[in-house]
């Protein structure tokens, strides 16, 4: 199908874009209301995707494309199938709640329009990615995702640490971001296709190829820095520097999740190897166990959801590792679980932090009465985080763990690893979500307060799908979950969302988890006060090790432009001279193009003496002592040109040169006056070497550089053009006038104009102010003086 | 023929580049100047020599009547030599200039823009 | 260099020079000559004047500024390009028109303008830095 402008999709992509233009203008005469206004946004792309929902559901996925590049077979193309759809839904539906709660959160900040129109670009490049079907389309939105995070967590760019995280996040997933292009170049020459439907019809195309290995870890390097895995975690935890709308956004739906999505994506093509199986199960297992554990540790609200997350991305990675089916629809399940009490949970700490005035775990206490709408909607939350019947959580671990268990050649480890990170995460969902309700009421800095309609209706509407998903589970899995699950898997999914409890290994290991978080989360004070251990060095260590990086980079940087860009003409020359010796010497000599050496011709007695008198010159100019002695040789020099013009051929020259000469002379001696001239030429014996060296072999060279040009056959033919020419159609005899002022007439216009901006510059230079940049005072000083009296 | 005259423009090419990594503005510009005069006389010698023979067509005849010098690098020069005599009172009265500002004609001594013992850049975000 | 004799002639040579130049630069399109080279002439005589008389004397005898004699070349050297917009043919094409005044042909082109231009350009220009340098 060609995608047109009538097509609504294409709309529905672009919209976000036109909302971002017009969001500052909105806030500025509406206030944070706006957020209302511009919410329907988003929530009209949610209802046109709602469209394609029954088609997709019946096994046919949509294509649209039309052509962006044709030259490079570039399409700009969208393809909506399980995946992508759930994907798009997700952004869109998240994205509604978000705007609004942006319109509360950030309520009479000055900044607010820009905030909601960075919130609009991301949501837009995020759409894209999902539903990109070209390859080079889908980078670019890729990379716009890198981008317009960025700005989002960089938002408050007055702090450092909020810039250090922005620019951190920039690097990792923009880095990636690069290996991941690499790899889809790869994909597209291997598969012979730049569209991703097209390669996933021919599945076994990339497996088989050599370079699989190659287009592998290119491609999860992309996935693996953009959904933060160990041991690119780093970012996503420091993040959290963005306002909390920002963090609600990038870890429900949005972000994090575009790497999950395209290992979901490529599964098919690219998975269900050993290479697969291995990397992505030890990865992923080791970013759970890191997260959680990290998670437990930590005092703030927004950074335990954040190491959750961390978690919970190791576990959708691990799950997509095992590329089968069954675990594959676990994960999708466990994904789209995710995207609702996470996103929801965010925002009920963003709540807590702006209403309590602090996010500090051991700070809160006894909100339950206070807050009681945001109270129930944690609960609510956190029981599906911790897996717990009758949320949609529950389901979805239940089908984690039957997917994984006696499925996997390494169930075993796959299972325990499941078993302990989800318990931790019980702890660690039931730390935010009750912590801060239960107990006795402490003094916070602000009196806390049930937040505004914009603040909790994310929370509530989130929360409580995690309920309705349950109760309308027969069009939960059969309309969105089973055509993902198929999508992914590459084979049809079957999914079963009820009530019923089935008493089976699933259902026992749940309780597994459940007692062992229940311990973990006694113990949290524990585990927080613990001292560091190996783990703690792999969750920090990455970060610092970022620094290091960076600053490695800079003082690297700065010491190479030291040693190279040193502030001395004299090496610098001397480098360009030794380089371009090198440029005209090895080429002659390495390819054995060294010109015979002819013999010396019959010359006239004067053409000797005209050769002699310019020898002289330059002789008289190296030797010369004094600067009368240095004027006049130079001027003999430049005569002796003109005498040679003026032997072949060339009386236009001759006479151009005479004068040019003449006027050298008299300006070189009016400026020689005013500049005391150092009588001698002090280098030292080293020097005077190398630079004798130097201008050797650069003259030798251009010497037989010449020889070897006048050796080849002459090309008369341009040159016999002018001649035949220049009366004929210029009515002109002199032909070197004709070719100057009539043949390349524009050449000479723009010469002209060159000699007049001269002239310009030296009146400029004479005449210009004076500044008193003297010997021993560094004018930057005082640029660089002030500039620390900003900071 | 040629040989000679591509013997004398690799010195004068030998010249400029030795004068040229001086460290004295002054000879650093009579260096540029030979350098001038140096390429012109390449461009010269490259599209061949002819004695005496000025590309002019007699009157009365619409091409020449005998094989006169090459015509077309003879345009290129004419223009360069004016360009290149600009362009070095332009840098004479630069360094003149520079003189009178930093009170040094030592390239070695003028660090305005590259200052000695730069700080290293700061290691923040 | 302010010698009696040298201060006595300089006028006259100059002139000289001058005059030379403009007859240079006009049989440029036949014989050896042209705007580059009479233009070089022109500014070495002014400047040679200016050693002799003084800078002063030598901005009243040009009465316009040499950097607007070399703005009015570059104008007259652009202008007698586009005059072939008129006669829809590309910028910079030679126009050429033989009027007959007096019995004598006058060979009337479009380079010939441009090489005026040149020689106004070079003679500006260059003339500029000589009296700016000799100030």
């Amino acid at each position: 199908m060609v995608l047109d402008f009538s097509d609504y999709t294409f709309w529905a992509l672009a919209a976000p874009f036109a909302a971002a233009a017009i969001a500052p203008v909105a806030k500025k005469y509406l206030g944070h209301n706006a957020a209302w206004l511009l919410a329907l946004v988003p929530a009209a792309i949610f209802l046109h995707l709602w469209n394609y929902i029954l088609p997709v559901s019946n096994g046919t996925p949509v294509v649209l494309a039309t052509d962006w590049i044709p030259l490079y077979n570039v399409k700009f193309s969208i393809f909506i199938d399980g995946l992508s759809l759930l994907f798009a839904l997700l952004i869109s539906g998240i994205g509604t709640l978000i705007i609004l709660y942006a319109g509360g959160y950030l309520k009479g900040h000055a900044d607010q329009g820009r905030f909601l129109s960075f919130l609009f670009l991301f949501m837009g490049s995020m759409l894209g990615v999902v539903l990109a079907d070209n390859l080079i389309t889908l980078f670019i939105y890729w990379e716009l995702t890198s981008i317009t995070s960025f700005l989002l967590i960089g938002f408050n760019h007055k702090l450092e640490a909020s810039r250090r995280a922005a620019i951190q996040a920039l690097v990792v997933t923009g880095g990636g971001g690069l290996a991941l292009l690499a790899g889809f170049i790869l994909m597209a020459h291997t598969g012979g296709s730049w569209e991703m439907s097209e390669l996933l019809g021919n599945r076994d195309i990339l497996k088989d190829s050599p370079i699989y290995t190659a287009i592998l870890l290119l491609v999860l390097g992309g996935a693996f820095t953009k959904s933060a895995q160990f041991p690119f975690h780093f970012w996503l935890p420091n993040a959290m520097e963005a306002p909390t709308p920002v963090s609600a956004y990038l870890h429900s739906a949005t972000m994090v999740k575009a790497g999950v999505y395209l290992l979901m994506r490529v599964n098919p093509i690219l998975g269900d190897t050993v290479l697969w199986s291995t990397i992505l199960p030890i990865f992923g297992g080791l970013t759970l166990l890191i997260g959680t554990w990290m998670a437990l540790r930590q005092r703030d609200l927004k950074l335990v959801l954040a190491f959750t997350t961390v978690a919970s991305l190791g576990l959708l990675v691990m799950l997509v590792g095992t590329s089968n089916e069954k675990a594959i629809t676990g994960a999708v399940m466990y994904l789209f679980a995710h995207a609702l009490f996470k996103g929801g949970l965010f925002m009920i700490v963003g709540t807590i932090d702006h209403e309590a005035g602090t996010r500090d775990l051991t700070r809160l206490g006894g909100l339950r009465k206070l807050m009681p709408i945001s109270f129930i909607t944690a609960i609510l939350a956190a029981l599906s985080m911790g897996g717990l019947w009758p949320m949609i959580g529950f389901i979805a671990k239940e089908e984690v763990y039957a997917g994984i268990f006696g499925t996997s050649p390494h169930f075993i480890a796959i299972t325990a690893v499941a078993v302990l990170g989800n318990a931790m995460m019980f702890a660690a969902g039931f730390l935010v979500a009750v912590r801060p309700f239960f107990g006795h009421e402490r003094t916070t800095p602000k009196k806390a307060h049930e937040g505004p309609m914009l603040l909790i209706a994310g929370p509530i509407v989130l929360s409580s799908l995690g309920l309705i998903t349950m109760i309308f589970g027969g069009f939960t899995a059969h309309s969105l979950l089973a055509p993902m699950a198929s999508s992914v898997a590459g084979v049809q999914a079957h999914v079963k969302i009820g009530f019923g409890l089935h008493f089976n290994t699933a259902l026992a290991l749940s309780a597994v988890t459940v007692v062992l978080g229940l311990v973990f989360y006694k113990g949290a004070d524990k585990i927080r006060n613990a001292k560091g251990y190996l783990i703690e060095f792999l969750g920090k260590g990455p970060d610092k090790g970022f620094d290091y990086v960076i600053a490695g980079l800079v003082r690297g940087a700065a010491g190479v432009t030291r040693v190279l860009q040193n502030g001395n003409m004299e090496s610098y020359l001397t480098f360009t001279f030794l380089i371009t010796a090198a440029a005209i010497l090895l080429p002659l000599i390495g390819w054995n193009e060294l010109p015979t050496m002819p013999q010396i011709p019959a010359l006239h007695f004067y053409e000797w003496g005209v050769l002699g008198l310019a020898l002289v010159g330059l002789i008289a100019i190296l030797i010369a002592k004094d600067r009368l002695t240095a004027i006049v040789s130079l001027g003999i020099q430049g005569f002796a040109v003109a005498l040679i013009f003026m032997l072949f051929g060339a009386p236009d020259l001759s006479f151009t040169q005479f004068m040019v000469e003449t006027l050298s002379v008299v300006i070189i001696a009016l400026v020689m006056t005013r500049l005391s001239l150092k009588e001698h030429d002090p280098r030292p014996l080293y020097q005077f070497l190398l630079d004798a060296l130097v201008a050797v072999a650069i003259g030798g060279g251009m010497a037989l550089l010449l020889i070897s040009v006048t050796q080849v056959p002459f090309d008369p033919s341009l040159s016999n053009f002018f001649t035949e020419n220049s009366r004929l159609i210029a009515h002109g005899r002199n032909i070197v006038n004709v070719i100057i002022v009539d043949f390349r007439g524009l050449d000479t216009l723009g010469e002209i104009a060159v000699v007049m901006i001269t002239g310009l510059a030296v009146v400029a230079l004479i005449r210009g102010t004076r500044h008193a940049y003297r010997k021993n005072v560094d004018p930057l000083d005082d640029m660089m003086n002030n500039e620390g009296a900003d900071k | 023929m040629e040989i000679l005259l591509a013997l004398l423009v690799g010195a004068y090419f030998g010249v400029s580049v030795y004068l040229m990594m001086s460290r004295y503005i002054i000879r650093i510009l009579i260096g540029v100047a030979i350098l001038g005069n140096g390429v012109n006389l390449l461009i010269f010698t490259s599209g061949r020599l002819t004695r005496e023979k000025p590309p002019i067509i007699p009157e009365g005849s619409m091409v020449p009547e005998v094989i006169t010098a090459n015509p077309l690098p003879q345009a290129l020069i004419l223009t360069a030599i004016v360009i290149s005599f600009s362009f070095l009172a332009f840098l004479l009265v630069l360094a003149f200039r520079t003189y009178q500002e930093l009170g040094t004609d030592n390239t070695i001594e003028m660090r305005v823009a590259e200052p000695d013992n730069e700080a290293f850049p700061p290691v923040s975000y | 260099m302010k010698t009696l004799i040298f201060r006595t002639i300089a006028p006259f040579l100059a002139a000289l020079m001058v005059l030379f130049s403009v007859f240079v630069t006009l049989r440029g399109h036949n014989e050896p000559g042209g705007g580059f080279i009479g233009g070089l002439i022109a500014a070495s005589a002014f400047a040679i004047h200016g050693i002799a008389a003084g800078v002063h004397s030598v901005r009243r005898t040009l009465y316009f500024r040499p950097l607007s004699l070399a703005a009015f070349g570059l104008m007259l050297a652009g202008l007698s390009g586009l005059l072939s917009i008129l006669f829809r043919v590309p910028f910079l094409t030679g126009l050429w028109a033989f009027p007959e005044i007096f019995g004598v042909e006058l060979a009337l082109s479009t380079p010939m303008f441009f090489d005026i231009g040149v020689y106004f350009v070079v003679l500006g220009a260059l003339a500029s830095i000589a009296l700016t340098l000799e100030e």
